[in-house]
């Protein structure tokens, strides 16, 4: 008869916290942050199909970094929760927050009781009005949830590129400053990222009903310049 | 609420009805499973309030919708600005004619199910599309229009593809027809096709087909007395909207008036009976 291997519960938490950190950093990062008329999204991203970043409802936008497929499928759950809160109920009572709440849930239930963590972090970000801020909900694969009033980073290598964002954040900001800042900051000091490597979309306060906006080709270049 | 996720094998995929049929959410008895509907017991359709007429045309750069906004319960009038002409999504729009509470329901449910379905899968439905789904919904509301509460859309709008509008009428089986220029539906919908079909033309400019449709739904007012005319005591006026390459846009309130206006000021300066 052979007996079960004893594995502390410190080091099974810690072996899986591993593997999630690594996956996660396998990816490519990605930047969000509050500037003068809403929200900008950067994401390291050359494709053009496979969004990392994408609408949710009027004033919410989901980001993710890390295993595709996985965050695709939190995204997915996102819109319906949305949709079906918003038909059951009315469309100013959803709100990012109780979705954030969800998947900070969910991600911690999957972290503590299946075998394989997501390997991924994502990101809600809800659009202000006259009586909220914007808000940047950050959520790590363990289910940690933190909100951001200025800006967040996700993905592989943060605290380099959250240092080198700090250093031209300032409050405010125009879009095409706030891209350019982070676009240097996604790039650091080795690599250039034009248009064609960058998804870009925008939360922004003039767009009407459905704030969500992707930026791209001309324009973008235009704002990167 | 708990975050909604199926199994591969369960998943409703870009489709809003079947996720929320999924949920078991407490919906309209239209989305409910067939055999599970209303209750038996044929209701009498007066008791419950109906829309009436609506209208759609083709004119050079897309189409033009109009609706009247009286919605009445038997022969009483049960609300005056009752609206008809939604948009369903940027490039679309729906009208629609018969029982007004599951008809506005239905709107509600296909308009949700377009941005659905668009967030989802990350592109838009095509015109055809979209057409279908709605045929769908008013398929399965089927059981309820035997019981006397049709619902019975007009669906319109911009084919991004093909670059031209297109007009979809429906009966209540759920069968839907492309019209080739116009159509409208509804209790004055046979005075509304009679005054389109006589002054209809093909690749007509915005301004002539905006007035086109406010006069076929004057006319449809006229005869039937389940259509409102224009309300220039309270100030309510038919809602009318285009749907063009640039999108959906409702005809402001102004222009409505000032084209009814026009429209009589012309009748009786030609010596007709306004």
């Amino acid at each position: 008869m052979t007996m079960p291997y004893y594995v502390a519960p410190e080091q099974v938490m810690k072996d899986r916290a591993e593997y999630a950190q690594k996956g996660i950093a396998r990816g490519r990062s990605l930047i969000a942050t509050i500037y003068e008329d809403g929200i900008a999204i950067v994401a390291d991203n050359p494709s053009r199909s496979l969004h990392k970043i994408s609408e949710i409802y009027d004033r919410i936008a989901f980001a993710g970094v890390g295993k595709y497929n996985e965050f695709d499928q939190l995204r997915v759950s996102g819109i319906r929760h949305a949709d079906t809160k918003g038909y059951a109920y009315s469309r100013e009572d959803v709100d990012a927050r109780s979705l954030a709440n969800l998947y900070a849930q969910y991600l911690g239930q999957v972290f503590t009781h299946e075998m394989k963590p997501l390997e991924v972090e994502i990101l809600v970000a809800e659009l202000g009005t006259g009586l909220h801020p914007p808000q940047l909900y950050h959520i790590a694969y363990e289910g940690t949830i933190t909100d951001e009033d200025r800006y967040a980073v996700l993905g592989g290598e943060t605290e380099a590129t959250t240092e080198r964002l700090e250093e031209q954040w300032t409050s405010g900001w125009p879009l095409s400053d706030a891209l350019r800042a982070a676009v240097s900051a996604l790039a650091g000091p080795d690599r250039t990222l034009g248009g064609s490597d960058l998804e870009v979309a925008v939360l922004a306060q003039g767009n009407g009903r459905r704030a969500f906006r992707r930026l791209v080709d001309a324009e973008l270049e235009a704002l990167l310049g | 609420m708990t975050l909604p996720l199926f199994s591969t094998t369960e998943d409703p995929g870009p489709d809003f009805a079947g996720l929320i049929r999924r949920l078991r959410l407490p919906v309209h008895p239209m989305m409910a499973p067939a055999g599970s509907a209303v209750s038996s017991g044929g209701a009498a359709t007066n008791e419950f309030r109906h829309g009436t007429t609506v209208v759609a045309l083709r004119f050079a750069d897309g189409i033009v919708m109009a609706g009247d906004r009286r919605a009445t319960e038997g022969n009483a009038i049960a609300h005056r600005a009752m609206e008809k002409v939604f948009p369903a999504d940027r490039y679309s729009a729906v009208a629609i004619a018969g029982a007004a509470g599951p008809a506005v329901e239905m709107v509600r449910l296909f308009q949700t199910q377009l941005e659905h379905y668009e967030k989802v899968e990350g592109v838009v439905l095509s015109l055809e599309g979209k057409a279908n789904q709605l045929s769908q919904m008013v398929r399965e509301h089927l059981p309820m229009a035997m019981q006397g509460l049709a619902v019975v859309p007009l669906f319109a709008g911009y084919d991004l593809a093909r670059q031209t509008g297109r007009i979809f009428t429906y009966d209540v089986t759920g069968g839907h027809y492309e019209e080739t220029e116009h159509n409208a539906t509804g209790s004055g919908g046979r005075d509304a096709r009679t005054t389109i079909k006589l002054g209809y033309r093909v690749g007509m400019a915005r301004d002539d087909a905006v007035e086109l449709a406010v006069e076929a739904l004057y006319e449809a007012a006229d005869e039937d007395s389940a259509t409102g005319g224009p309300d220039l005591i309270r100030g309510i006026y038919p809602l009318v909207a285009t749907v063009t390459a640039d999108g959906f846009a409702a005809v402001t309130e102004e222009e409505v008036s000032e084209r009814f206006a026009a429209l009589i000021e012309r009748r009786r300066a030609e010596g007709r009976q306004p």
